[in-house]
């Protein structure tokens, strides 16, 4: 069909914070920009398009800002698309911008998603009441405490579970310079210790509100071959799946569309086995309990067991399975950007250029992002070879 | 790459929505009359895309619950792009090249008499510079248009021809809340709306929604819709800057551009043209920049000028082309979509009929 392959070949990430008060919105993404341009050994001049990804609009308070921003993210008299999928945004848009490589229209695809929280608060742009609809008004952690408690009853996944992820995660973030919360004195004992917000999610369990933007640069095979990328994140698949809010029997603990597109990325890229197969991987998780969650949604444990490997250290730097070794987006959450930095983050480690957090011979990463109710799920396998 | 077709299209235009439906109440008869055209159903798609405006609804996630209409389960593959849903149709079209799917349904949505539309759209521009000083859209097309009679680019007349063919031609389109049978006189009758601009030069403010199926025509399914369908044989878009004074306001280069990677190269006299141009003297720059002479129709459907939903216009525009290829009105169209202040962005697309 002439498909043809896609590598990463360019990661540039700002370095997260609560406030970037400093910079406007184009200065904050040129940061990104021009890191992810520099890596690639490219300029705006080599770039076909441009893909920008964000969540709602009504957090930064402008209509499609991809418009005001194409002069400063080198748009002009080029391709601009904009992405918008929820939460699973910053993953989508780096599948759409994988996309128009693999498809054969362009050769050298740059990509971006930002968010910048302080222009806004979040909780109440989401908060907006709706006809007919009835309102949560408890933000996304009141929306998804009832599915980590259905999950503790139905696994019987012990009650530190979760703080045992928030420690881990938190003192990845250490090791990783663009992390926005960076609190050498995490424990588990100090995660356990911290507010409740909404019962069985607490304070320390949960992601903060960031600024910050990622870009990545995608190329094809024969670009990377004639400029000798040294490094690059070969694309090896990649999905995305949706399903309705609410529907009859629906489970909103282990979604059906997850599951469906992690099967189908197994399949698509060969494993058999993903907690074997699978070196580490940069799993979507706002709230602590979603890494045993995403464990058993993703096929990487069987359904019950995902804290099984949270709990057994196989989810930290050194096991088995490394997951989120940039600290997550448990410490650092730009929304729009948060799954492009999961697949970004893959990439760099299957490049070797995950730095302090790099796990040693990754070979194959996976990138995954959700949002919405549960509901828009996108993610990627890349690799240190092709497929 | 692969051929792929447009096989079904149906879409709703009206001034303000009938009992102020839902997305999902507005999108499930339109996506029936696709099933229908088709004689597929859901499980027949490969991929799905919307174009929306979160601002448009005044929430946000404002797309998350169109998906409602589609069907429970299984989930399926499907994007988002805040955008007019023919960019959207150019994301499915993507997907279908990289052969990850065979067939895409594609569509759009929005409600634009829920706010003053002119206003909301200021909300597009420089939020640092520019949004302050609340230029709104109308008043952006009115320094346009302004521009083009002073340096003699057009004449008053040339804008009121537009207004009147638009009206007269969308006589016969069931969907145009603005039409009927109109001289340049009756147009130059009308009082000013914005100086130098007629109420006529403005595009009504639309609600609507509209969707549409394309396939790969070399997947099996296409056998089953082949009767009916309209090669598409050029598919590209581009952006301008921003800021109106970088902008020559009278040329749109991006047009140009989409055009030129179109294929758009003089070489095809398009028998049928459907302009995405809100404005009228829009429309005189957009045929200039993609080089339409007096061979082809343009907007026999009336264009923006009769109807102009917010987010799925261009979509239609599409959907308009391919339905006169289909009743073989037309042999080869070109179609066009725009976003953004001052069409900064725009998007053609071509197509063929099979005989």
């Amino acid at each position: 069909m002439g498909k043809q392959r896609a590598a990463v070949v360019g990661v540039g990430q700002t370095y997260y914070r609560a406030k970037r008060e400093d910079v406007s919105m184009p200065g904050m993404l040129r940061e990104a920009i021009d890191r992810a341009l520099e890596d690639a050994g490219m300029t705006f001049a080599d770039i076909d398009a441009v893909v920008v990804g964000k969540a709602p609009d009504l957090f930064e308070g402008v209509m499609m800002p991809e418009l005001f921003l194409a002069e400063s993210i080198g748009a002009v008299g080029k391709p601009l698309l904009r992405v918008h999928t929820a939460g699973s945004v910053g993953g989508s848009t780096a599948i759409v911008a994988a996309s128009l490589v693999q498809s054969g229209v362009h050769d050298k695809v740059l990509t971006v998603a930002y968010e910048k929280q302080s222009e806004s608060n979040a909780m109440w742009a989401l908060s907006v009441p709706v006809p007919f609809t009835m309102p949560v008004h408890a933000g996304a952690g009141g929306y998804f405490a009832p599915h980590v408690r259905a999950y503790i009853r139905r696994s019987g996944a012990p009650l530190d579970t979760g703080a045992i992820v928030a420690a881990k995660d938190r003192q990845n973030a250490l090791k990783n310079p663009h992390a926005h919360l960076r609190n050498p004195d995490t424990t588990v004992e100090s995660v356990l210790a911290s507010q409740m917000l909404w019962d069985p999610v607490r304070y320390d369990e949960t992601c903060p509100s960031s600024d910050g933007a990622c870009a990545m640069v995608i190329a094809a095979e024969d670009v990377v071959e004639s400029r000798g990328v040294a490094s690059p994140a070969w694309i090896h698949g990649q999905v995305m799946r949706s399903e309705p809010l609410a529907y009859s029997e629906r489970d909103q603990v282990n979604p059906r569309a997850g599951r469906d597109a992690a099967a189908y990325l197994w399949n698509k890229v060969g494993v058999t086995n993903p907690l074997e197969e699978i070196d580490c991987a940069e799993i979507y998780v706002p709230f602590s309990w979603f890494e045993p969650m995403w464990m058993e949604n993703l096929g990487f444990a069987a359904e019950g067991d995902g804290w099984k490997l949270t709990q057994s250290g196989a989810t930290a730097l050194g096991g088995q399975l490394p997951v989120n070794m940039s600290g997550g987006v448990l410490s650092s959450n730009p929304i729009g950007a948060s799954g492009m930095i999961r697949f970004a983050e893959a990439a760099l480690q299957v490049r070797g250029r995950a730095g302090e957090h790099q796990v040693d011979g990754a070979k194959r990463a996976m990138g995954h992002a959700y949002g919405g109710g549960s509901q828009f799920f996108a993610m990627w396998v890349v690799g240190n070879y092709k497929l | 790459m692969r051929d792929v077709a447009v096989v079904g299209f149906a879409q709703r235009q009206m001034r303000e929505f009938d009992g102020s439906p839902n997305c999902v109440e507005l999108l499930v008869p339109i996506l029936t009359e696709l099933w229908e055209q088709t004689g597929w159903s859901k499980s027949d798609i490969g991929f799905w895309c919307s174009g929306s405006s979160d601002y448009l609804a005044g929430r946000s996630f404002s797309f998350v619950t169109a998906i409602d209409a589609l069907g429970a389960v299984p989930p399926i593959s499907e994007s988002h792009v805040e955008m007019d849903a023919a960019w959207a149709l150019y994301e499915v079209w993507l997907k279908i090249q990289t052969g990850e799917a065979d067939t895409g349904l594609v569509y759009g949505f929005g409600k634009s008499s829920a706010s003053p539309l002119r206003r909301t759209l200021a909300l597009q521009l420089d939020p640092y510079t520019v949004t302050p000083l609340w230029p709104d859209t109308v008043s952006i097309a009115g320094l346009q248009a302004r521009l083009g009679l002073d340096q003699g680019a057009w004449s008053e007349g040339d804008l009121a021809e537009v207004a009147a063919r638009s009206r007269t031609s969308a006589s016969d389109n069931e969907y145009a809340v603005r039409k009927g049978e109109t001289s340049v006189d009756d147009v130059l009758a009308q009082p000013m709306f914005s100086d130098p601009l007629r109420r006529w030069d403005c595009a009504p403010v639309t609600d609507g929604a509209a969707a549409m199926i394309i396939a790969a025509t070399d997947s099996p399914l296409y056998e089953q819709v082949k009767e009916r369908s309209a090669t598409i044989t050029g598919f590209a878009h581009n952006a301008d800057a921003s800021s109106l004074g970088l902008r020559d306001l009278l040329r749109s280069p991006s047009t140009a551009a989409a055009g030129k990677a179109a294929g758009v190269d003089g070489s095809t006299t398009y028998d049928v043209a459907e302009l995405h141009a809100p404005f009228s003297h829009q429309e005189l720059i957009l045929r200039r920049e993609l080089g339409l002479g007096t061979g082809t129709t343009i907007n026999p459907s009336g264009g923006a000028l009769a109807a102009n939903p917010m987010f799925s216009a261009g979509l239609i525009r599409i959907g308009e082309a391919a339905r006169r290829i289909w009743s073989g009105e037309a042999r080869t169209a070109l179609a066009h979509a725009t976003s953004g202040p001052a069409l900064q962005q725009n998007l053609v697309c071509t197509l063929e009929g099979a005989h």
